[in-house]
């Protein structure tokens, strides 16, 4: 690893103004992206600010129709919070579902949207559920937030403070892991709310997208059956030595069903 | 360089590091804690796992400076003395090891797991050991091992 300054910022406000100071700087959330790709000196950051030690980034709330999570808010605390449980089992279910134990026990949801991984879970339920990422500038809406591989609408200096997901009336979410990392090959999260269907698929593409077609029929009848003639289109998909094009799209399909049917 | 302090197996350890010293690197070279292994160093073999404020952690993906306060129970620290934890008893008992390599992190996941779920089942251990590798043994005995550690510990 190459050599960097740290600080440990005890406020966003503080946080903000240093990652705006660095050229180089990086933000430290649960490190559990970061860390590993320094350690392989695939990045060179001139400092890193460590965000760990903001409580007002930490905690579930409810709000009313919405859950708030703070950015800091690790993996195991959304799997096992009887908030999250009670009002969105589904994101219990996928933040139980993310790396294994000791990176539960690190990773946060707000690292994991910053860093927008093609084949991470959260943004599947971000885009399914219509949340919305609340940074220390703004406000945005998690479709506008994700804008591609790797990359967000996030600005230089921009930190995300917690993401708000709308209660749904139905969801789930199935991936099938590559199994060695992890990782999603391919991950559907489904939701059902009072304005429609919504399907958003992970690990397939190059950034999380809606599979449209499955919403409109989902949409007239909310059953595994009323999708199994609708074919994702392989092309522009992921291929690597896991899985093909074609073979992820074809999981697209047999993912959105099961999650479809696991909804009830 | 900065300086940090924790509390390591209920001992303070105070220390000079480079940002860029991993929580492994300050236990083995420091603290000469060798009893947490790098089997990997890309953070998937779970040799290097610790408690840090009582969460299992790979302390090769974690920097020293961020465990500054933090209290820390390494491999070192879970027997009493001359007597083995009852983890490490099960794991001598039901053959959950063959190198041993592993097995420091093994055994930190598995008192990770029973923090949170105090009569796991067979499926439920091989899941928590999602992220320790082990080399020789096929994972047999080491969910054995686990299972029979978890019954001791809740018979208190």
């Amino acid at each position: 690893m190459y050599n960097f300054a740290y600080h440990k910022a005890k406020s966003v406000a503080e946080a903000a103004a240093q990652a705006g100071k660095g050229d180089e700087a990086k933000l430290l959330a649960g490190g559990m992206t970061l860390l590993p790709t320094l350690k392989q000196r695939l990045a060179k950051p001139s400092d890193l600010i460590d965000l760990g030690g903001i409580a007002e980034l930490k905690g579930i709330r409810r709000d009313g129709n919405a859950l708030t999570i703070g950015a800091m808010t690790r993996h195991i605390e959304v799997a096992e919070s009887a908030e999250v449980r009670k009002a969105i089992p589904a994101l219990a279910l996928l933040a139980g579902m993310i790396g294994d134990p000791a990176v539960r026990n690190r990773g946060t949801i707000g690292g994991s949207v910053a860093n927008n991984d093609p084949a991470a879970d959260y943004p599947a339920a971000l885009v399914a559920l219509g949340a919305t990422v609340t940074t220390n500038q703004r406000k945005l809406a998690a479709e506008q937030f994700f804008t591609g591989m790797f990359e967000t609408a996030l600005a230089a200096g921009e930190i995300v403070t917690s993401v708000s997901f709308p209660i749904p009336e139905k969801a789930n979410y199935q991936k099938f892991r590559n199994p060695a990392s992890r990782y999603a090959i391919v991950g559907v999260f489904v939701a059902r709310t009072k304005d429609g269907v919504r399907v958003a698929v992970t690990g397939a593409g190059p950034a999380v997208f809606r599979q449209k077609e499955m919403e409109a029929a989902l949409a007239k009848n909310f059953a595994a059956d009323a999708i199994k003639d609708v074919k994702q289109n392989a092309t522009g998909l992921n291929a690597d030595i896991h899985a093909s094009a074609e073979y992820r799209a074809h999981l697209v399909g047999v993912m959105a069903r099961r999650a479809v049917a696991a909804a009830g | 360089m900065p300086s940090v302090t924790m509390t390591v197996n209920g001992k303070k350890a105070t220390g000079n590091v480079e940002p860029r010293t991993l929580l492994v690197q300050f236990l083995r070279e420091n603290l000469a804690l060798t009893g947490t292994h790098v089997g990997c160093d890309t953070s998937q073999c779970g040799c290097c796992v610790v408690a840090v404020n009582g969460d299992g952690i790979k302390s090769c993906t974690i920097l020293a400076v961020q465990c500054d306060g933090a209290d820390i129970v390494t491999i070192e620290g879970v027997a009493k003395g001359d007597e083995l934890h009852p983890m490490q008893a099960a794991f001598r008992e039901h053959h959950g090891l063959q190198c041993g390599f592993c097995t420091p992190g093994m055994v930190m996941s598995a008192l990770d797991l029973v923090k949170h779920n105090k009569k796991p089942s067979e499926t439920e251990i091989r899941e928590w050991l999602e992220g320790n590798l082990c080399r020789c043994t096929g994972y047999h005995n080491i969910v054995k091992a686990i299972k029979a550690g978890a019954e001791t510990m809740a018979k208190g």
